[in-house]
């Protein structure tokens, strides 16, 4: 390495944080821009919370009693957009923000202000998509996936804006993407090599690549539906000789990478949090490497078993079919490692470990519900019922968030030198945990005998269920209030100071510095041996 | 004293303070993705709003923000504060964005072969179709380039010699002109960089000379619009995204040339220049992929 000459410039550095709103508005730290996400993804996700709890009032009973169905049909494709892309993919940025940079032993992002860029996009582009819906003819109402000819040709005006505004997210996604993966090639300590590196660290390195691959798709096909509608194309419409079945094609090619972008950096965490509290070294490190190679490969080639009844040829469903299956194997061989782990460990039942544990349990339910719904003729029977949104509600609730909810305890510590209200927490979980499950279980039954999904009212015979249903999903949103006060309560310094190790079994980088984490961590690289 | 030992074997990397550009560009965004929104809405009900204006004033901030924030960087490059460190960075990050790049119009790219490859020959009645053909669009013969399209909108097929031919042959000789600059620069001889660059600038301008010439020639004599169906659609939307591309990568280019009268590159430290040249290469071998694709096959 040369000795190059940087006498200017990094003197000046402030160690203390600067003050006011400029420090947020103009931050080029990677804590900074860490906690703006996290803030931001948990605003969003009270505010989708909010529209489902719309969706579940309507749903309460059967019959049309709260909302009209255009109303029900916007809240579910805002709330379907909000949570995946205002929630859960902020919240994990930012805690690669945060953790990255402290795993890896670097200064910071290696593109700084890039990153400032990256995030203040994302409030803007959801100001765009909200205020959509107070506009003439409403907001999107075509569901998350925005399948033509809903989106095309029976769509209101005000999708020019829920295209732009997909844009303008998409960038905002793939700069943070480009600078994660940048980050991590580029910027770690001397003597972090590949397989010394934290499982979190190789999950968002493997998620950033998808989301470079997959967001510029996604952009492609909100241009296609753009110019569909407003400029007289006809990608999607077959008299002028598309085809609306490849609208499909196009949005899942991207969309299911998308839904391991959603779980992979969850798996990074999970591998963190499991060891720590079973004070045991993780189990097979090198195969949950290539295990998350390996889903990241196959994401690319299992699109189309979104599309089982659209009318492919029979060779093309079972290659579909196939190819799903074969990810199950790398996702037991993950589910496996954390069980092996934690045989005979020297288990403690602290709150990210909680989660960390009912992570495990859901999501493998969610994950066989999944391998069901990959089998085509059994498919042809779940398609788009309800049990399709108790499968994803199983990955994404209690997989993806209840993962960010693991990590948000586990470091929340490290970053402001407290130990977080620990009875509001079990509080917080133990509420999650049971109106979670009284949420989404019931949804696979009615799903099986038929209800289907993005309906504002439903036959009789589903009445009980759905009462049960809503009842579970309104005292999960209050739940989250809960979680509410207590980052609150965090945010404000309250509480025990706690060590630098905070977890008794806690190894890495991120341990070893001050808690709380100082305004600039790793000026000088540490030698990691 | 450990400390100050370890700064000898490292580099220090550079992490800026405060910026304000990266704010200035949000409400960029913004304002385009807001103003591009009502302004396609607004001609769509054939009324007249602030739309258009809302995204020029967006493009006009987009403008000041990379002026002031290139201004910004291009000061801290010259004045020594980059390592070799970061500059691995910026490369890297210029790489996975063109990347990026390539994904966008992959989709473009998939949706022509999906359209030719399936789609056309299902409406026609292949593979388990031939009821639906028989029913739905008995007339539709499954050609390409799609000269007719189910629903009857007739149009003509753009030929590759001629025009397109010229352009291919200018966008390669570009590229290695483009190239030819590069090596002047490591090799220092001044002369040549400024010439191949000139040569380089004009070659990208005169492609879009043509290009325009191609699109006025296409609407007015051959009837072949955007509203022509799938052939039209890909047609248009491939070659003039790749069009944007062009002219923002001249742009790009010309920026270049300023610096390089000004003297900004050295043999060690062109990252700019690299970044320019890497987007020239691209958008010329997405021309080529279009060539094949679009206008030859």
């Amino acid at each position: 390495m040369s000795t190059a000459t940087t006498e200017l410039g990094h003197d000046d550095h402030h160690h203390h944080a600067p003050s006011g709103i400029k420090r947020w508005l103009y931050t080029t730290n990677h804590k900074d821009i860490g906690t703006l996400y996290l803030w931001f993804a948990f605003i969003m996700f009270l505010i989708g919370g909010a529209m489902a709890m719309v969706i579940r009032a309507e749903l309460f009973q059967p019959g049309l009693q709260i909302v009209d169905p255009n109303f029900f049909n916007q809240m579910t494709t805002v709330h379907g957009l909000i949570m995946v892309f205002g929630a859960v993919m902020p919240a994990f940025t930012g805690l690669a923000n945060w953790l990255v940079p402290m795993m890896i032993g670097a200064p910071d992002m290696a593109l700084p202000r890039m990153n400032n860029w990256s995030f203040w996009i994302l409030p803007m582009a959801f100001s765009i998509l909200l205020a959509s819906l107070f506009m003439e003819g409403g907001g999107p109402a075509f569901g998350w996936t925005f399948y033509a000819p809903l989106s095309t040709t029976y769509s209101n005006d005000t999708t020019a804006l829920f295209v732009f505004s997909v844009h303008i997210m998409g960038i905002s996604s793939i700069m943070g993407a480009i600078n994660v993966i940048v980050t991590i090639f580029n910027m770690r300590a001397p003597g972090m090599t590949w397989m010394k590196m934290p499982l979190f660290v190789w999950t968002w390195l493997i998620t950033a690549f998808l989301l470079i691959a997959v967001m510029p798709v996604l952009a492609g096909a909100v241009t296609m539906v753009l110019t569909d509608k407003f400029f007289g194309t006809s990608f999607f419409s077959a008299s002028g000789g598309g085809d609306p079945v490849m609208f499909q094609h196009i949005f899942w090619f991207f969309g299911h990478p998308e839904v391991y972008i959603m779980i992979l950096p969850a798996f990074g965490i999970i591998s963190a949090i499991i060891p720590t509290f079973s004070r045991k070294k993780l189990f097979g490190y090198a195969s949950m490497v290539y295990a998350t190679t390996s889903i990241a490969l196959l994401s690319f080639i299992v699109w189309a078993h979104h599309m089982f009844t659209t009318g492919m040829p029979v060779g093309a469903e079972l290659f579909f079919m196939f190819a799903t299956m074969l990810i199950s194997v790398p996702t037991g061989v993950k589910v496996f490692n954390w069980v092996a782990t934690m045989w005979r460990g020297s288990l403690t039942f602290e709150v990210p470990m909680l989660f960390a544990l009912a992570f495990i349990v859901l999501f493998t339910i969610g994950g066989l519900s999944g391998l069901m719904l990959a089998i085509v003729p059994v498919d042809f029977q779940y398609h788009d019922t309800y049990f399709v949104v108790a499968h994803f509600h199983y990955v994404l609730v209690t997989g993806a968030i209840f993962s960010i909810m693991a990590a948000v305890y586990y470091w929340l510590p490290k970053w402001t030198g407290k130990m977080f209200d620990i009875t509001l927490a079990k509080w917080h979980f133990w509420c999650s945990l049971i109106s979670v499950n009284v949420l989404f279980f019931p949804m696979h039954f009615v799903g099986l005998a038929g209800m289907p999904r993005r309906i504002p009212d439903y036959a009789l015979q589903f009445a009980d269920f759905n009462k049960w249903i809503s009842l579970g999903g309104f005292a999960f949103g209050l739940s989250q209030l809960i979680f509410l006060a207590l980052l609150i309560k965090a945010c404000r310094k309250k509480g025990e100071p706690v060590s630098d190790q905070v977890w008794e079994g806690a190894e890495g980088l991120e341990w070893e510095i001050p808690s709380p984490a100082p305004y600039h961590t790793f000026e000088t690289p540490p030698v990691i041996k | 004293m450990a400390q100050q030992q370890q700064e000898q074997v490292y580099e220090k990397y550079y992490v800026p303070d405060q910026s304000p550009w990266p704010i200035v560009g949000a409400v960029a965004l913004f304002l385009i993705a807001y103003g591009a929104g009502n302004f396609v809405i607004e001609q769509t009900k054939g009324e007249s709003g602030y739309g258009g204006w809302t995204l020029l004033a967006g493009i006009a901030t987009l403008i000041f923000m990379l002026v002031g924030w290139f201004r910004n960087q291009i000061h801290e490059s010259m004045s020594g504060l980059y390592s070799a460190q970061l500059g691995r960075s910026y490369r890297q990050g210029m790489a996975w964005f063109i990347f990026s790049e390539v994904m966008f119009f992959a989709a473009f790219f998939g949706a022509l072969f999906y359209a030719r490859v399936i789609a056309l020959p299902w409406l026609d009645g292949a593979s388990n179709n031939a009821m639906t053909a028989e029913v739905l669009w008995p007339n539709f013969e499954a050609i390409w380039p799609l000269t007719k399209t189910p629903g009857g909108v007739e149009t003509t097929a753009m030929g590759w010699m001629g025009l397109p031919l010229y352009n291919t042959i200018i966008l390669l000789i570009s590229s290695v002109t483009c190239h030819f600059a590069h090596v002047a620069l490591e090799k220092q001889q001044r002369t040549k960089l400024i010439a191949f660059m000139a040569v380089t600038i004009l070659l990208g301008l005169f492609f879009l000379v043509l290009q325009v010439e191609e699109y006025v020639h296409a609407y007015r004599e051959m009837n072949l619009t955007l509203q022509s169906g799938i052939y039209g659609n890909t047609f248009f939307l491939l070659t003039g995204f790749h069009g944007m591309h062009v002219t923002l990568g001249t742009i790009i280019l010309i920026v270049l040339f300023l610096r390089i009268l000004k003297g900004h590159f050295t043999p060690e430290n062109h990252f700019a220049f690299q970044a320019g040249s890497w987007y020239w290469h691209f958008v010329d071998v997405v021309w080529v992929m279009l060539f094949f694709f679009v206008y030859i096959l």
